[in-house]
C-alpha cells in the first residue's frame, strides 16, 4: 500500500516539479505549454487514483500521512482526504489540463512565466484541499493568492495591476484575523492538527466567548474568498482581468470547501449560531448576483455576478446545516467547477475570435459557428439547472433541504433567484447567438477547432453523466458523514441535524 | 574544567579587526593607480573566517571573559553568525557595484569590516561601557559609509543627518548607563539585573530604562525615533543600505533583548506596554508612509520601519519564547532585506539612474532573473508562506498571542495586509509589460558578476531555508534564548563563579 501513502504527496509534488522544470527550460515556442499539459495530465491521472482506491464506509481520513515537520511550534505535514475533499481534488486535477488547453492560443507571450505560475497554483490548490494541519493549510491558502495575483497583473486585459492589487488585498487582509485565530487555537490547545482540534473544541474545554470570535475570524476569511454578499467587491474586476484559465481554476472552490471543513466542521456550535445570518446573506447574494448579471454589458462581468449568485446558492446549502444540503453543496461545487470551466472556455474562445467581450457587439452567431452555439447552449442549460443535467441535482438538493430544513420563505426566495439565473443565461445565449446577425458575426471566423472540441465535448458529456447518474458520486461524498462533520455535530443539542441523509436526490 | 582563554571569547572580533587593519594598511601602501577591488575579496575572506570562528565558539562552554565584560553563548553566536553573514553578502555586493575607478574602495572595505567588529562586540558585551564602545565603533563606521558617495549632494547630507541624530541617540544611551550606574553602583548587566529589584532609588532605574530604550529604539529605527531613516537610506549607496538596514539593526535588537530580558526582566510590566505602543506606532507609521512613496529606496526605508514594528511585537511574549521569536525575525528580516537591496543595487546601479517605482516597470521582461528575484523578495516581505518572512511574522505574532497581546497580533497582521499594497505595487510594476518609454532609455545595463550572483544566491537560499525548514534556525534561536534568561538569584551565583574563573590564573 505504499502508493496509497505517498499518492497525496505525489499529487502535490508533480505540479511543483513541473513548475520548476518549466521555469528552468528555455522559453522556446510552445515547449512550456507542452510541458504544462504533460504535467497536468499526469497529475490528473494521479488524482484519479484517489476515487479508485477510496474505501467507502471507512471512517476518518484516507491516504493519510502525518509526519512532524517543524518541532516548535508543532507543525505536522498532515494530509488526507475524505468524501468532502476527494472529488474536489479530482476536480482540480481535471480542470488543470483544461486550463492549459484554454491558454494554448490565448497566451502568446511569456509562456514560461505563465505556465510555471499556473502549475504553482495547482500545487497550492491541491495543498488547500488535502491539508489537515491548520498551519500547512494556511500556508497553501496564502500561497494560492500569489500566482493568481501576478498573472492578473501580467496578463490583465485593461488595467491588470489595479485589479491584481484589489484581488490580493481583498483576500489577503481577511486572512490576518484567520492567522491570529489559528495562533490563538494553538496557544490554547498546543496543536494545529484538524482532527485533534475538532475533538478538543467539541469537548467544550475552550472558553466559549473567545471561541465565538475565533470562529468568526475563520468565517470572515472564507466568506470573502467565496464571496458571500456583501464581501464580493473584488470578483467582477478579477474575473474580467484574470487570464481565462486562472479564473476558471480558482473560482469559488477554495472558500466553500474551507467553510465546510474548517468553519462548520471545526465550530459546529458557533456555525449554528451564525447560520441564520449566512442563510439570509446567501439568499440576498443569490438574488443580488442574479439581478446584476441581468444588466451587465460585458460577458466576463456577467459571468462574475452569475458566479456570485451560484456560489451564494451553495453557501445556502452549507448553512442550512442539513445533511442533504451539504451533499447538494458539495455536488454543486463540482458542478459549478465543470460548468464554469466550460463557460470560461467558450467565452474565452469568443473573445479571442472576435476581440471583444461586449455582449451588444454580438448577435446571430449560431448560423456561423454552430458547434460553439450548441456547446454554449448545453453548458448554459446545465448552469440553469435543467433536469438531466448536473446543475439540477445540486440545486434540487439544496433548495429542497432549505425548504424542509430551514424555512419555506428562504427556499422560495432562493428559487426566485434560480429562476432569474435562467433568465440572464438564456438572454445571454439569445444575445450572443441568435437574433439579427451583427456586423461581428459577418466576419469570417473559425468554428471550434479539433483541440477545443476535444476539451469541450468531454466536459459536456460529464455534465450529462453527472446529471443522470449522481449515484456514481454521492456514496463517496456521503462518506464524509462518517468522519469530520458528524462527530462534531452530534455534540449539538439541536435535532435538525438528524434529518436523514438518505437524501431525496440520491436516486 | 580548564578555563577558556579570554581571547577565544572574542576571536571573531579579533579576526575582523586584523582583516580591517590589513585592508587599511594595504590600501595605504599600494600604489595610487592600482585598482583596490582585490581588497574587497580580502575583506570577504576575513569575514567568512570570522563567521566560521563564531560557529566554532559554540563548542566553548557558556561564560564570560575579560573580567565579565564579554560573553559567549548560543545567543551571541546566533547574532555573530547572522552579522557576519550579512556583512559577507554586503561585501560581495559591493565588489561588483562600486565603480572600478573609485579611489576610496580600500577604506570602504576597511570601514565595513570595522563596522562588523562593533556590531559583533555589541551582541557579545555584557558590560554597559563595552556596549557603549561597541555601539560607537559600529555607528561611526556606518556614518562614514552613509556619506560614501561624495560626488552627489545627498551622500553627505545623509551622513550628516545620520551622524547628528545618531550621536544624539547615543547620548541618551550613555545617560541611561550613567543613571543605572548611579542607582546600582555597577555597569555589569547580570549584577544590575540582580540589584534592580532592591535598588533604593527606583525612579533613577526607571529613568535609566527610558533613556536606554530611546537610544536603542533609535538604532532600530522604530517610530517615533525613525525620522532619519528614509533620508539616510535614499542618500547612502545601495550596498551600504543593504548593510545598514540589517546588520546594525540586528546588533541593536540583540542589545535590546539583552537590556529588557536580561537586565530589566523585573520591570516587565513597565517596558512591555511601552514596546507595545512603539510596535503599533512603528508598523502603522511605516506602512502608511510607505504607501505614498514613489522612490523605491524610500519605500523600503519605511518598510524597514514597519518591520521593526512587527519584530517588536515578539517582545510581548514572555521570556524565552519572545527572545527566540525576535531572534528568528531578525534573521528572516535580514535575509530578505539584504536580498531586496541587492536586487535594487544591481537594477538601479551605483549612480542610481533608476530610483523610482515606474523605472522598475517591465523588469521581468528586461532581466527575468532580477525581476523574478525582486518579486520573490517582495513576496517574502509581504509574508507569503514558504518564505522566511512568513515564519518571521508567524513566530513574532504567535509570541504576541502567547503573551496575551491578541490585539497587537491583529493590528500587526492587518498592517501586513496594508503593507502588501505597496510591495505589490512594485512587484506588479516589475511584472507589467514595458511601455517603451521607461527603462532602457537610460542606457543602463545591469552588471551581474560572480560576486553579485553569490550574494543573491546567499540571500535567496537563506530566505527559502527560513521559509521551508525553519527548524534549525529556530532551534538555534531558542537555544540562544535560553541562555538569555533573566538570571534567578541562584543562577547569578553560577554566572558569578564562571565569570571570576578566568581571573584566577
Amino acid at each position: 500500500m505504499a502508493i496509497n501513502e505517498s499518492i497525496l504527496t505525489l499529487i502535490l509534488l508533480v505540479p511543483l516539479a513541473g513548475a520548476v522544470l518549466v521555469a528552468l527550460l528555455p522559453d522556446h515556442g510552445k515547449l512550456p505549454a507542452w510541458l504544462a499539459l504533460l504535467t497536468t495530465l499526469v497529475s490528473f491521472g494521479l488524482t484519479l487514483h484517489l476515487p479508485a482506491h477510496f474505501v467507502l464506509g471507512q471512517h476518518g481520513f484516507q491516504f493519510e500521512i502525518n509526519r512532524p515537520w517543524i518541532e516548535n511550534p508543532a507543525i505536522f505535514y498532515h494530509v488526507g482526504v475524505d468524501g468532502l475533499s476527494l472529488w474536489l481534488v479530482v476536480l482540480v486535477g481535471l480542470l488543470a489540463p483544461v486550463g492549459v488547453l484554454a491558454s494554448w492560443n490565448a497566451i502568446k507571450e511569456r509562456r514560461k512565466v505563465f505556465y510555471a505560475l499556473f502549475l504553482l497554483q495547482q500545487t497550492a490548490m491541491f495543498g488547500v484541499f488535502i491539508s489537515l494541519d491548520l498551519m500547512v493549510y494556511y500556508g497553501f491558502w496564502e500561497l494560492s493568492l500569489v500566482p493568481m495575483a501576478i498573472l492578473i497583473a501580467m496578463y490583465g486585459r485593461k488595467d491588470g495591476p489595479r485589479a491584481a492589487i484589489k484581488f490580493f488585498l481583498f483576500t489577503f487582509i481577511p486572512s490576518a484575523p484567520l492567522l491570529v485565530a489559528i495562533l490563538w487555537l494553538y496557544t490554547h490547545t498546543g496543536t494545529f492538527d484538524f482532527v485533534q482540534l475538532r475533538l478538543l473544541i467539541a469537548s467544550g474545554s475552550l472558553p466559549a466567548g473567545a471561541l465565538c470570535w475565533v470562529a468568526l475570524a475563520f468565517l470572515f476569511a472564507f466568506a470573502v474568498k467565496v464571496p458571500v454578499f456583501p464581501l464580493h467587491g473584488w470578483v467582477a474586476d478579477t474575473f474580467s482581468e484574470a487570464p481565462v484559465a486562472m479564473a476558471m481554476v480558482v473560482a469559488g472552490k477554495l472558500g466553500l470547501y474551507s467553510m465546510l471543513r474548517f468553519h462548520v466542521g471545526l465550530f459546529p456550535v458557533q456555525a449554528r449560531q451564525i447560520a441564520p445570518v449566512l442563510v439570509a446573506l446567501a439568499v440576498i447574494g443569490l438574488l443580488y448576483g442574479a439581478c446584476l448579471a441581468l444588466v451587465q454589458r460585458d460577458f466576463w462581468r456577467l459571468l462574475a455576478y452569475a458566479a456570485i449568485s451560484h456560489l451564494s446558492l451553495i453557501t445556502l446549502g452549507i448553512y442550512g446545516l442539513t445533511f442533504t444540503g451539504w451533499d447538494g453543496a458539495i455536488y454543486q461545487i463540482l458542478n459549478h467547477g465543470v460548468v464554469d470551466a466550460a463557460l470560461f472556455l467558450l467565452l474565452g474562445i469568443l473573445e479571442t475570435r472576435y476581440a471583444t467581450s461586449q455582449i451588444d457587439a454580438y448577435g446571430g452567431l449560431a448560423a456561423r459557428v454552430p458547434q460553439t452555439a450548441t456547446l454554449f447552449v448545453i453548458t448554459s442549460l446545465a448552469m440553469i439547472g435543467l433536469p438531466m443535467l448536473n446543475g439540477f441535482v445540486g440545486e434540487f438538493l439544496i433548495l429542497s433541504s432549505t425548504f424542509s430544513g430551514v424555512s419555506h420563505g428562504w427556499a422560495i426566495a432562493a428559487t426566485v433567484g434560480v429562476i432569474l439565473g435562467a433568465a440572464y443565461m438564456l438572454w445571454l445565449v439569445q444575445r450572443l447567438f441568435y437574433g439579427p446577425e451583427s456586423e461581428l458575426a459577418a466576419r469570417p471566423a473559425a468554428d471550434l477547432r479539433p483541440g477545443e472540441l476535444a476539451v469541450l465535448w468531454p466536459l459536456a458529456i460529464l455534465m450529462l453523466v453527472m446529471g443522470l447518474a449522481p449515484s456514481l458520486w454521492m456514496p463517496s461524498i456521503e462518506n464524509r458523514m462518517g468522519a469530520p462533520i458528524l462527530k462534531g455535530s452530534t455534540a449539538l443539542p439541536d435535532s435538525s441535524l438528524s434529518v436523514s441523509f438518505q437524501g431525496e436526490g440520491r436516486q | 574544567m580548564n578555563p577558556v582563554p579570554d581571547i577565544y571569547r572574542i576571536l571573531p572580533e579579533v579576526i575582523l579587526t586584523l582583516t580591517g587593519v590589513l585592508v587599511m594598511l594595504a590600501d595605504a601602501s599600494l600604489p595610487p593607480g592600482l585598482p583596490r577591488r582585490s581588497l574587497g575579496w580580502v575583506a570577504a575572506t576575513g569575514t567568512a573566517v570570522a563567521y566560521l570562528t563564531s560557529i566554532w565558539q559554540l563548542s566553548l562552554p557558556v561564560g564570560t571573559g575579560f573580567y565579565a565584560t564579554v560573553e559567549t553563548s548560543p545567543f551571541t553566536v546566533f547574532f555573530h553568525a547572522l552579522i557576519c553573514g550579512i556583512v559577507l553578502v554586503a561585501l560581495l555586493l559591493s565588489l561588483d557595484s562600486l565603480p572600478e575607478d573609485s579611489h576610496h574602495q580600500g577604506e570602504y572595505y576597511a570601514l565595513v569590516v570595522f563596522g562588523a567588529v562593533g556590531m559583533c562586540l555589541l551582541t557579545a558585551a555584557v558590560e554597559l561601557l563595552v556596549v557603549f564602545i561597541a555601539l560607537e565603533i559600529s555607528s561611526i563606521a556606518t556614518y562614514v559609509l552613509a556619506g560614501y558617495r561624495k560626488e552627489t549632494g545627498r551622500g553627505p547630507e545623509a551622513a550628516i543627518k545620520y551622524f547628528l541624530l545618531g550621536s544624539f541617540a547615543t547620548a541618551f544611551l550613555l545617560y541611561g548607563i550613567a543613571l543605572i550606574f548611579g542607582a546600582t553602583g555597577t555597569t555589569q548587566i547580570y549584577e544590575i539585573a540582580h540589584l534592580v529589584p532592591t535598588a533604593q532609588n527606583h525612579g533613577l532605574v526607571l529613568a535609566s530604562l527610558a533613556l536606554m530604550l530611546v537610544g536603542i529604539l533609535f538604532k532600530v529605527s522604530a517610530a517615533p525615533f525613525h525620522v532619519w531613516t528614509p533620508d539616510v537610506y535614499e542618500g547612502a549607496p545601495s550596498p551600504v543600505v543593504a548593510l545598514m538596514s540589517t546588520a546594525p539593526k540586528a546588533a541593536a535588537f540583540a542589545l535590546l533583548l539583552r537590556v529588557v530580558y536580561e537586565m530589566f526582566p523585573t520591570l516587565h510590566s513597565i517596558w512591555a506596554p511601552l514596546l507595545w505602543v512603539v510596535a503599533v506606532l512603528s508598523m502603522t507609521v511605516g506602512n502608511l508612509a510607505a504607501l505614498r512613496q514613489q522612490n523605491v529606496k524610500r519605500m523600503l526605508a519605511y518598510s524597514s520601519i514597519a518591520h521593526a514594528g512587527y519584530l517588536l511585537a515578539a517582545f510581548a511574549g514572555a521570556g524565552s519564547s519572545g527572545v527566540a521569536a525576535a531572534s528568528f525575525y531578525v534573521a528572516a528580516y535580514a535575509a530578505m532585506n539584504v536580498g531586496i537591496f541587492a536586487v535594487v543595487t544591481v537594477v538601479s546601479g551605483y549612480e542610481e539612474n533608476l530610483p523610482m517605482i515606474q523605472d522598475f516597470r517591465g523588469l521581468v521582461y528586461r532581466s527575468p532573473l532580477l525581476g523574478g528575484l525582486l518579486i520573490f523578495f517582495l513576496a517574502s516581505l509581504v509574508g507569503i508562506p514558504f518564505t522566511g518572512g512568513f515564519f518571521g511574522k508567524f513566530y513574532s505574532f504567535s509570541s504576541a498571542v502567547g503573551g496575551g497581546a491578541v490585539w497587537l497580533a491583529i493590528i500587526g497582521l492587518l498592517n501586513s495586509g496594508l503593507a502588501a499594497a505597496y510591495y505589490l505595487r512594485l512587484a506588479f510594476a516589475t511584472a507589467q509589460r514595458p511601455s517603451g518609454e521607461t527603462g532602457p532609455k537610460h542606457g543602463y545595463q545591469p552588471r551581474v558578476g560572480v560576486a553579485v550572483i553569490a550574494a543573491l544566491l546567499f540571500a535567496v537560499v537563506a530566505t527559502l531555508v527560513l521559509g521551508i525548514v525553519p527548524g534549525e534556525v529556530l532551534h538555534a534561536a531558542q537555544t540562544g534564548a535560553h541562555t538569555l534568561q533573566p538570571p534567578p538569584p541562584a543562577a547569578t551565583e553560577v554566572i558569578g563563579i564562571a565569570s571570576t574563573k578566568p581571573l584566577v590564573p
